[in-house]
């Protein structure tokens, strides 16, 4: 059965990295929903998070193609697990003087900020999971959205667990086990 | 240990020659000068093609043969993107190579400059890992971290492309500093739980079959795979790139399985009750209609690739590592077991279709290209290092040159290259400079790469050249016959006199029409001491049998007809 499958995906921070991320993805015929890279707190260690549609078995496959690549540190599959996940979206609405309190009326409800007022516009900033991203979309089209911007998931599992990040520190572990053996 | 001050182009040689290469194949050009001026004084050979795409060939050959690391070099642009074939056919057999090309200066890269192209970026899905270098400094590490990725794990082709400045800037290269790789863990330890599980299958079945695929030969596992055989009275057959990883002689030995393999041993595959599978991958031509493949069988699949095991065909035990390791831990978990019953079916089945084998067709003359394989077989004792092209001929070799040792036989399995068997063969010669050589290849294929005539000539290379002559683009038109209602669209081919081609080279050559010429002419051939060149004019019209048509279930083959007078 397709659902949508998330991975967390440490990666060393080297040209090209993404590209080939990408291109694996893209060669293997897995669809992907959304992409994510960002910095971590290690140096030359990125994390991308990844929303694919997928079932179970393209999911296992997903993993173990990701760990052929040279650069990939680490592959999570979170997707069974207890996670926080958000999503970053700014929208800029058409706004006049008389629409804005209807508007912030909104915002609060979900609980999103205004982050910058022009004469017939406003911008608003929303985090959350998507479905909360598109109900708030949702209430704000009367009133005309003009631009739209989003981030993609990032995600962590919740509770003490460090996910990914442990995953990578066991696997250097082990190979330094290896290269000593 | 700190050197002395040296040129990012020595330090490149130097880093060759700490890897213990001797040998490269490649063409020069304006971005690759550098790095082609500071070659002399180092114990390595260059052997020049006559295109790039058969110097990654010939690396490939080379790597097939010895199971070394196998050496391309080319230029920037043309140079680099000629090599993308050689790279794509070493990447789909899993053959060890680094490819170093020539890049402009970094300053210029990303303007169009002259013979500039991404080659990491045109590389990037066809080749294991690779690298852009722009530093001197960065030369001799990365280059130690390439043919340590391509040798490694599953092996597979690296591409390092090393920019003018690069090689022409100065650095102090440490040869001894160790890789380093965080990600990367080409080796898995095989899990004694799964050894278990595989051997609990394997002792309770009555209907066993083994594959032996590449890995066997890669892992050179042959003669644990014979102990495993020897204890479990276990029938083994071949994928096409895992012929030799089992002695064909042996009478556990069924032959090759698959789109053109042997029709005994497809029906058994649909019979069984157990596939141990043994470095291989489920190729589509391997298993026909997937839905319908060996449904009756459960599945143990050994491969070192992660991303392989169900990935075609899902299995119902996987052993993740190196079968070799597998191997090991499975030998003393099975029971010693006869299995006459099973023995005796799969008898049966091939004394049914051995009564279509081309061997018994009445002689009318013509000359098959069966019976020039037989008979090379015959002649060369099977000892021969065979490399074959892509097609009709290439079936025909796996199915009668039958082959007894590991890497004797090079053939461009899962991309199919037609071109691939003469500069392989180059290749293979600098691996194996005592072996008898055999290149088979059609009329079509060796013209794809007959320009490498000059190269054997130029470099001294020997090697015997079959081409398998009959008029067509053979494996094409078998199909246009088959599927295409005859229509033989573009598939005749006209080729030029190629004894006479090959005297123009300062080569010798014969030509041989009826079997009757076969003997004399391989006896001239193996008495050369430069490249010999025999063309064997075959019938024109015939077919590789038995056929399982793509996507057809796999014991529903297309057969030889039986002929009159023949039992």
């Amino acid at each position: 059965m397709t659902e949508l499958r998330t991975f967390a995906v440490l990666v060393e921070d080297v040209p090209g990295v993404l590209n080939r991320v990408a291109s694996l993805f893209r060669r293997r015929n897995f669809n992907i929903v959304s992409l994510n890279v960002g910095r971590t707190h290690e140096r030359g260690i990125s994390r991308m998070t990844v929303v694919v549609e997928a079932d179970a078995r393209t999911a296992r496959l997903v993993e173990a193609n990701l760990y052929k690549l040279v650069n990939v540190l680490a592959v999570e599959d979170i997707s069974e697990r207890a996670t926080v996940t958000r999503d970053l979206a700014l929208i800029r609405v058409s706004a006049g003087a008389e629409e804005r309190a209807a508007i912030l009326q909104i915002c609060e409800v979900f609980r999103a900020r205004v982050v910058d007022v022009a004469p017939s516009s406003l911008v608003v900033e929303i985090t959350g999971a998507q479905d909360k991203i598109e109900g708030l979309a949702k209430l704000l089209e009367p009133f005309g959205i003009t631009e739209m911007v989003q981030t993609g998931a990032i995600a962590l599992t919740r509770g003490a667990d460090t996910g990914a990040t442990a995953l990578h520190r066991l696997a250097t572990e082990d190979a330094a086990a290896d290269r000593a053996a | 240990m700190m050197t002395a001050e040296i040129t990012g182009a020595r330090a490149l040689w130097e880093a060759l020659v700490a890897e213990g290469v001797d040998v490269v194949f490649g063409y020069p050009g304006g971005a690759i000068m550098p790095t082609y001026d500071a070659l002399p004084g180092y114990p390595i050979r260059h052997v020049l093609c006559r295109h790039e795409q058969n110097a990654a060939h010939m690396a490939d050959g080379y790597a097939r043969a010895s199971g070394r690391v196998g050496v391309a070099i080319a230029t920037s642009g043309p140079g680099a993107t000629n090599l993308v074939t050689g790279i794509a056919t070493a990447m789909l057999d899993s053959s060890p190579i680094v490819c170093i090309t020539g890049q402009v200066p970094s300053t210029l890269i990303g303007s169009d400059a002259f013979q500039e192209t991404d080659i990491t970026g045109v590389t990037l899905p066809i080749t294991k890992h690779n690298y852009l270098v722009t530093r001197a400094e960065d030369v001799a590490p990365i280059l130690r971290e390439a043919f340590y990725v391509a040798r490694s794990g599953r092996p597979g082709p690296v591409v390092v492309d090393i920019t003018k400045d690069a090689q022409l800037g100065l650095c102090r290269p440490d040869h001894g500093a160790p890789v380093r790789l965080p990600g990367y863990r080409p080796r898995r330890r095989v899990e004694a739980a799964e050894l278990d599980e595989a051997a609990r299958l394997i002792d309770a079945a009555e209907r066993p079959l083994v594959f032996c695929g590449h890995g066997v030969v890669k892992a050179e596992a042959t003669a644990l795979l014979r102990e495993l055989v020897d204890k479990g009275d276990l029938p083994v057959a071949c994928t096409l790139l895992g012929l030799g990883g089992f002695p064909a002689s042996d009478p556990r030995h069924l032959g090759m399985m698959g789109m053109h393999g042997e029709a005994w041993v497809n029906e058994a595959v649909q019979r069984a009750d157990l596939l141990v599978a043994l470095g291989m991958r489920f190729d589509d031509r391997v298993t026909g209609n997937l839905a319908s493949y060996a449904r009756g069988a459960k599945k143990i699949h050994v491969e070192l690739d992660p991303a392989e095991v169900g990935k075609n065909v899902a299995c119902d035990v996987a052993i993740v590592g190196d079968v070799k390791d597998a191997l090991r831990g499975l030998v003393p978990r099975i029971a010693w077991r006869r299995r006459e019953g099973w023995r005796a079916e799969i008898a049966a089945l091939r004394e049914d279709a051995e009564a279509h084998d081309v061997q018994r067709l009445p002689d009318d003359g013509r000359l098959l290209a069966a019976h020039v394989m037989a008979d090379l077989h015959r002649l060369t004792g099977g000892e021969a290092l065979v490399v074959t092209d892509v097609g009709q001929h290439q079936m025909w070799e796996a199915q009668y040159y039958r082959h007894e040792a590991p890497r004797s036989l090079i053939t461009s399995g899962g991309l199919g290259t037609m071109g691939f068997a003469l500069p392989a063969a180059i290749g293979a010669r600098f691996a194996r400079p005592g072996d008898e050589i055999w290149v088979i290849a059609g009329d079509g294929g060796f013209q794809m790469s007959a320009a490498e005539l000059s190269t054997c000539m130029q470099e001294g290379v020997q090697v015997n050249v079959a081409i398998i002559n009959n008029g067509y683009l053979g494996m094409v038109r078998q199909w246009q016959d088959l599927f295409y209602e005859k229509r033989y669209v573009a598939t005749p081919i006209v080729s030029p006199d190629f004894v006479k081609l090959a005297e123009a080279h300062g080569l010798s050559a014969r030509r041989v029409t009826r079997r009757d010429e076969i003997e004399d002419a391989v006896g001239f051939a193996r008495m050369q001491r430069r490249t010999c060149v025999i063309e064997f004019q075959v019938a024109q019209e015939d077919t590789v049998y038995p056929m399982v048509p793509a996507g057809n279930d796999l014991a529903d083959m297309i057969r030889r007809p039986r002929m009159k007078g023949v039992s």
